[in-house]
């Protein structure tokens, strides 16, 4: 009796996760619904925000959260493999456990401090000397030019991402390292035994061992950065429109909602906002999904 | 014309020195945020911090009083509604829900509550509390933290109970206790420590937290501690201050900034030291 009663509360609560999750689908879809309604489908394709017309679409927002977040991957995956390979491989044993502590640190630095960090100390610096050697470079190239055109004001797409990559560098790197110990020994071992060098070991050992693992760590990194507000917010340059340019300020949907949504006017403003949450909290919905999915395989099916 | 061999060589110490360069990077950035972060944080620091409410516009001085006790508030009552849900929940999935599909599905989702985005939980709650109770309050910033709080409640005292063995529950099912006592009396018991660390944890997480208060328990100027109303809480005034005009905002706003990375690295960095002594892998 007792027991049954102890198994359905805590059954309870644990339903409480689960409804909270769809409170928010059903809660953020009732809100946006005035938006849906009036904009339909081509909200999502229509690039113009404008709160003076009452006319809102989300492009530019879409369009400053995939490509801050997919620049940060490109810069943030490579890193993370370089420090999960050596915190397995090439580090010494006792400086494993320090190290692997320090880049978890860096995950737990709150994004406000990240934010207030890229505006103040890196977006100056990056103006001055980033920006300007890179357009001498890369300014006249054709094609990619256009990416480093305009002027060097620090903040802005290119910015946002790399402050976005500093943050879900620690995220990857610490999957990646996770699902590398996952490894055999054995077949490792057999590998060097061979005469292969570390390097081979890891391209041609670890990484197909791991490939799954380390594609749903990559997902992970991409879900954090997707939803990211705060250290976006400061320093991406908060503009509602969309620049071939990496050096223009843009926007995000996060940033737009942290930005505007306070002052919000009640109507059609408020329930696009909502729509914008709806359409970010569903992408990022779907990303974790997969990335979870992955990661549970990769380590449930080695065995940890 | 190179050997094979000295190519492999070669770029074997080249993916190497790579490898070491990206473990560098990670800690440059690491270093240099908090250098930035202590130089410029501890320049704001005075007793007026602690003792002189947010100034306002164009007055000198000024401190963050308001704002500290609010977020003391906020995420007191954070913590005492995502600490008994988080621990019961974390007890089903470790006690019952090995086997069962709801659990699974419960433990999948979690997951994904984990890294969900913080500003859309605030949305929900906005929807949810502010729109039905006419007003941003502290209780709808308690509520939206709480709800980031818990998954993270939820997977670390799993994981703890998980690591009970299960002969210590056979023992107590052997004298008879009743499945709630061992739940509670045993296995919690056995793993308190870890199961405190991941409220601990939670409590760090959300302590910086900005997004989810912008529109719940959005900012008060003036000292409050009416949880019916909006209130100041660091975050939201980092927020603001940091992007304000004012040299004196920002110098509080790096002050802020100091206190919530000290919170949070002293408890990250707590737990891991009594965690090594008590657990050896």
């Amino acid at each position: 009796m007792q027991d049954k009663f102890f198994h359905h509360t805590t059954q309870l609560f644990a339903f409480v996760v689960l409804a909270a999750l769809v409170g928010i689908l059903v809660s953020l879809t009732y809100e946006a619904w005035p938006s849906i309604k009036a904009f339909g489908p081509s909200f999502l394709w229509t690039n113009i925000w404008s709160v003076p017309d009452d006319k809102y679409g989300a492009l530019a927002a879409i369009y400053g959260t995939v490509v801050t977040s997919v620049l940060a991957l490109l810069i943030a995956v490579p890193i993370s493999f370089g420090i999960a390979l050596f915190l397995t491989e090439t580090c010494p044993v006792w400086l494993r456990r320090p190290l692997g502590t320090a880049i978890e640190l860096l995950a737990g630095i709150p994004s406000i401090v990240y934010g207030i960090w890229g505006l103040f100390v890196f977006a100056p610096l990056f103006a001055d000397h980033i920006q300007p050697p890179l357009q001498a470079l890369l300014g006249d190239v054709p094609v990619i030019g256009g990416w480093f055109s305009g002027p060097p004001i620090g903040v802005g797409i290119l910015t946002a991402s790399i402050v976005l990559s500093l943050m879900v560098i620690p995220f990857i790197a610490s999957v990646m390292r996770d699902v590398f110990e996952t490894v055999p020994h054995v077949l490792k071992e057999s590998a060097y035994g061979l005469g292969c060098t570390t390097w081979e070991v890891a391209r041609s050992v670890v990484l197909p061992y791991t490939r799954v693992g380390v594609i749903g760590g990559i997902m992970l990194g991409l879900g954090r950065a997707l939803g990211e507000t705060m250290a976006v917010t400061f320093v991406i340059g908060n503009a509602n429109r969309i620049n071939g340019s990496l050096f223009a300020p843009g926007t995000s949907i996060a940033s737009t909602l942290a930005n505007e949504f306070g002052e919000a006017d009640p109507g059609l403003h408020i329930a696009s906002l909502f729509e914008l949450g709806l359409v970010l909290f569903i992408i990022t919905f779907v990303v974790l999904a997969i990335s979870r999915w992955l990661i549970s395989r990769s380590m449930g099916s080695e065995g940890l | 014309m190179m050997s094979l061999y000295t190519r492999r060589i070669w770029i074997n110490r080249i993916g190497i020195t790579l490898s070491m360069l990206a473990m560098s990077l990670g800690l440059i950035a690491l270093l240099w945020i908090l250098w930035t972060l202590f130089s410029r944080g501890f320049a704001a620091l005075s007793w007026d911090l602690f003792t002189q409410d947010t100034p306002s516009p164009g007055t000198e001085g000024g401190g963050l009083r308001n704002a500290i006790v609010g977020s003391g508030l906020i995420l007191f009552f954070s913590m005492l509604i995502s600490t008994p849900i988080g621990i019961l929940a974390g007890i089903y999935l470790a006690e019952y829900g090995r086997v069962s599909r709801f659990a699974s599905f419960t433990r999948f989702m979690t997951d994904i509550m984990l890294s969900a985005p913080s500003i859309v939980i605030g949305l929900f709650v906005y929807a949810l509390f502010v729109v039905t109770t006419g007003g941003f309050s502290g209780w709808a910033g308690s509520l939206a933290l709480a709800l980031i709080a818990i998954p993270v409640v939820v997977r670390t005292t799993e994981n703890m109970l998980k690591l009970v063995p299960t002969s210590l529950r056979e023992a107590a099912f052997a004298v008879g206790a009743p499945r709630w006592q061992v739940s509670l009396k045993v296995t919690l018991r056995a793993v308190k420590s870890g199961v405190v660390t991941g409220v601990l944890l939670a409590m760090a997480r959300i302590t910086g937290e900005t997004a989810p208060l912008l529109f719940t328990a959005l900012n008060n100027q003036f000292f409050s501690t009416n949880m019916s109303e909006p209130m100041g809480n660091l975050p939201v005034v980092i927020f603001q201050f940091a992007l304000s005009p004012y040299d004196n905002w920002v110098n509080l706003a790096w002050g802020g900034a100091l206190l919530i990375a000290l919170l949070v690295l002293a408890v990250n960095i707590g737990v891991r030291i009594v965690f090594r002594n008590k657990v050896k892998r």
